[in-house]
């Protein structure tokens, strides 16, 4: 329960009808797409503007009150549960692209609006943005910007980080920060715009973007290889790039995710197939036309049973479509879908996959593979129930050990879902004790009460590693 | 212990005293599929494709903080509140967050069970109960009385009554939805598509197959015209057409509304209806009917006297316009004669259960495409709910209103001559919006089946 004088105080900011704890938004607002992770805030806040972003925070500093910012929801590292409760503020309301600026290719947006109709406007204008998360028809622009959401074009254009040239933020004492700008170059003291990507509403309520647009490609094809040997379609993943052949696309997906994506779709996809490749190249016509066809070759050499050009752009894009569905189409073969991305170097994928898939079978849990193979982002997802507390014990215990597989690999925990609280007890894993110290310091520095997002990023204790490090 | 097991254990520990006080959550504990509930993963796909969500930006007003909030309650979270209670009503029961959804969660079940549940608690005033019992109870599942009351708006809408009422402003005293919808009503008939071709339509030259017309209760007798067309393309088309005399109300409007055991009878005494017809085909014509017809297996699943036959029923059931496509001769459509020259621009708004329930978006579409002479444009969000979503036009005014207002923007701006649906509620809400809207004189909204009927009699003319 907030203090009486403060929920006062938030309502004559926002109005009565932009705050509210009645139970019914309370429990709307105490999940987001991660399984199994709940926890009620005590009141839901949608700002309008800068402005009372500011006065909101002036008021929670104040009352130490906690504070979750929020687009969608649709995070999958529990990012936004309020797991110590207090306030949980909806960017939805602030969802204007304020200016697309032609002369310097740059948009300039408030953080709600939604990415896929973002990206519809700005190709609209004949230009490119290229981030696109599976979850682009419901996350928001801010919500990628906290997240440092990647997506299936990562291998060649780079994430959210790669895209966003400036910010506006709301600190946790309510002042206001401007960082970058429309601008190319910029070394003036540290990068604070790329610090705030990706640091989860952890340091700052981003409340305004310059992102940079790019022109788009001028042709784009689309292929699906289909392979009866897991390992030959993840050794062709190393072997297009160790051709020098960047795609813009560069997807994978495993036998059972291929089977309940296409009961969702229905376009028809090869059930019988161990693996796919979904492929696509963009650019100039010639380029993409000699790049694919260098890929088929590979893609054949690598014993490829079948490989299929789609034969219309609509098609390509039911394909990829199909293919963003994968996450969730995995909750029709069991009640709860646990899914993590661990990503290794690119030319490890094909090892990374026969972990994985050793680890399912020694602790006896389902785990599908996809991912965005190219960049070397994969996303084993573990079908299970949430009410089976052995089973949800195995999987946890197969999950802790494809971490520490991935590290061995050279690579990381996460790749694109964020820490959030999911991942907080493995973060020394990759980073380090120093690591950690410094990521404290900055925290410190941003938010010295803890309000922000608290409960996120920093474990209470990181977990014990389950294997000898090998490394 | 992972943070989610604290968290787990810490929710459980602190909610638990309030765990069913309520009789109602009791209810919704019973009734609620909780595997369904589960299935839902929170993904938020299905979130650009709720009407509501839409109009509110309200995660509460969605189909996954709807399934959080009935989970809330199944799990003893939250009590099944004021607020709680409305949020499930608020619910278009459109479905389309059903296609849009990866995981395959069945949302329509699962309002509906929600709504079962509430309706077995609910304390509703005497006006609203009055109604509710006079129409669900009273009107719907008696054909005799439901036509006597067709006989009798029929007498008032040709009698010069209504022309009395309208002009004495005793109107004024009806609430707002009522009194728009008095204006649109079609004109009503005691004269039934039976009454008027008897229960056997032959097939105009070699039959493809036998099918069986579903007529529906208020569809015949606010739009017999519909149903007389809907049988007589059929047999143009090689259908012998059957019309089972004993036929009902079908239920959804039941079933949507928490009436789930009279949904349940009348349910049953259609399967009987339809046992003796020995039909290849169930036909509907209206999507609203269509869907609840071919769900009527999942609706019975727990009655093992009539499982098997409602599996036999559902699995025949079909939308008229796919029908036609699928395996129809389809006779020639000629041109409007009136607009020979140009050619006429039509439009289609979906009927969202013949979309996301029947999954038959693209036969009616083709079908109108047939027709000489047309030019389809393709409206905006055609495929987004039209607001009447049964007797939600009727019972949620406002966000009613604030659909339909986005739907005749972009029907407008198709510039449709001829604006077609699938199903009556849709119908008579598209003639609502055109009326309230101002374009009476520039767009006509009609059914599907009656704009290609007048077309196929041009060309026996």
């Amino acid at each position: 329960m907030l203090d009486r004088t403060l929920v006062a105080k938030l309502r004559e900011i926002v109005g009565d009808v932009y705050f509210r704890e009645d139970k019914e938004a309370l429990v709307a607002h105490s999940y987001d797409g991660t399984p199994m992770l709940q926890s009620l805030p005590d009141g839901v806040i949608y700002p309008k503007d800068t402005d009372q972003v500011a006065e909101i925070m002036k008021c929670l500093s104040r009352y130490r009150v906690p504070v979750v910012s929020r687009g969608s929801g649709s995070n999958l590292c529990g990012g936004t549960v309020p797991v110590q409760g207090g306030v949980v503020m909806v960017m939805h309301r602030m969802n204007r692209i304020v200016e697309v600026d032609p002369e310097n290719l740059t948009a300039t947006v408030q953080p709600g609006i939604v990415t896929a109709e973002f990206i519809s406007h700005i190709e609209s204008l004949g230009l490119f943005y290229p981030p696109d998360p599976s979850s682009m028809r419901i996350s928001t622009i801010g919500g990628n910007i906290a997240e440092c959401s990647g997506g299936l074009r990562g291998l060649k254009y780079g994430t959210t980080k790669d895209y966003v040239l400036g910010l506006e933020a709301v600190l946790a004492n309510g002042e206001i920060i401007r960082t970058g700008g429309k601008l190319m170059k910029d070394v003036a003291g540290y990068d604070l715009t790329k610090l705030l990507i990706g640091s989860e509403g952890t340091l700052a309520i981003i409340t305004e973007a310059v992102l940079k647009l790019v022109p788009p490609p001028k042709s784009k094809k689309t292929m699906l290889a289909m392979y009866k040997d897991l390992y030959g379609a993840a050794r062709t993943v190393s072997r297009i790039i160790e051709a020098k052949i960047i795609p813009a696309t560069l997807e994978f997906m495993d036998n059972p995710t291929i089977r309940v994506v296409d009961d969702f779709a229905k376009l028809g996809l090869p059930r019988d197939m161990e693996a796919i490749l979904l492929i696509e190249q963009d650019g100039d016509r010639e380029a993409v036309e000699r790049d694919m066809e260098s890929m088929r070759r590979i893609c054949e050499s690598e014993l490829a049973d079948r490989v299929e050009v789609a034969e219309s752009r609509e098609h390509a894009e039911k394909l990829l479509t199909a293919r963003r569905s994968a996450f969730t189409a995995l909750a029709r073969l069991r009640p709860t879908t646990i899914l993590e991305d661990a990503t290794v170097p690119r030319s490890k994928i094909a090892d990374m996959v026969l972990r994985i898939n050793e680890i399912a079978i020694k602790h006896n849990v389902s785990i599908a593979t996809f991912g965005h193979a190219g960049d070397g982002n994969l996303h084993p997802t573990a079908t299970t129930d949430a009410r089976d507390l052995d089973e949800v014990r195995r999987v946890e215990q197969a999950f802790e050990e494809i971490f520490e597989a991935a590290i061995e690999l050279g690579g990381t925990i996460t790749g694109e879902h964020g820490v959030g609280m999911v991942k907080a007890p493995f973060l020394e894993w990759k980073i380090g004790k120093s690591g950690i110290e410094v990521m404290r310091g900055i925290k410190q520095a941003f938010d010295p009460y803890n309000l922000l997002n608290p409960g996120k990023l920093f474990a209470k204790e990181t977990r014990k590693r389950v294997v000898i490090d090998r490394g | 212990m992972t943070v989610a097991d604290e968290k787990a254990e810490k929710t459980m520990q602190s909610d638990v005293e309030i765990i069913f006080q309520n009789p109602m959550a009791k209810t919704l504990q019973i009734k609620l599929d909780y595997d369904q509930l589960t299935n839902c993963m929170r993904c938020g796909f299905c979130l650009p494709a709720c009407p509501t969500f839409r109009e509110t930006g309200l995660e509460q007003e969605s189909p996954r903080g709807r399934i959080a909030l009935m989970k809330a309650v199944a799990d003893g979270m939250m009590d099944p509140d004021r607020t709680f209670q409305e949020q499930m009503n608020h619910c278009l029961g459109c479905r389309a967050c059903e296609p849009a959804c990866p995981a395959d969660v069945k949302y329509g079940q699962l309002i509906e069970q929600a709504r079962d549940a509430i309706e077995d608690h609910a304390q509703h005033g005497l006006p609203v109960k009055g109604i509710r019992s006079f129409f669900f109870k009273g009107i719907f599942p008696h054909r005799a009385r439901l036509k006597a009351l067709g006989g009798a708006l029929a007498v008032y809408q040709k009698s010069g009554l209504r022309k009395i009422v309208r002009g004495s402003g005793i109107m004024k005293l009806l609430p707002a939805p009522m009194r728009e919808m008095e204006q649109i009503l079609p004109d009503a008939s005691s004269q039934g598509v039976v009454e008027r071709l008897g229960t056997l339509l032959p097939a105009k030259g070699d039959k493809i197959a036998r099918v069986a017309l579903f007529r529906g209760c208020i569809m015949d007798v606010m739009f017999a015209d519909t149903n007389v067309h809907t049988a007589k393309l059929l047999s143009e088309a090689g259908f012998e057409v059957v019309i089972p005399n004993e036929q009902g109300c079908c239920g959804a409007l039941h079933a949507h509304s928490g009436e789930l055991e009279m949904a349940r009878r009348l349910a049953r005494s259609n399967l009987e209806a339809f046992k003796a017809a020995e039909a290849d085909y169930i036909v509907s014509n209206a999507g609203g009917c269509g869907a609840l017809l071919v769900e009527y297996d999942h609706l019975l699943q727990q009655d093992s006297d009539c499982r098997e036959l409602a599996e036999w029923f559902s699995s025949r059931v079909v939308d008229v316009s796919q029908l036609l496509f699928e395996r129809g001769r389809l006779p020639r459509f000629a041109d409007d004669s009136a607009s020979a020259q140009e050619p006429v621009t039509i439009t289609y708004q979906d009927s969202c259960h013949l979309r996301n329930v029947m999954k038959s978006p693209d036969a009616p579409r083709r079908l109108m495409k047939q027709a000489a002479n047309v030019r389809f444009v393709e409206m905006k969000e055609a495929d987004r709910c039209c607001g009447s979503a049964g007797i939600y036009n009727v019972t949620q005014p406002e966000m009613a209103n604030e659909i339909l207002a986005h739907k005749m923007e972009h029907a407008s701006r198709t510039g449709a001559r001829y604006l077609l649906t699938s199903n009556p509620g849709c119908l008579l809400q598209m003639k609502l919006g055109v009326l309230k809207h101002g374009g009476s004189e520039r767009m006509e909204v009609k059914h599907v089946v009656d704009f290609l009927y007048e077309r196929i009699t041009h060309a026996e003319e």
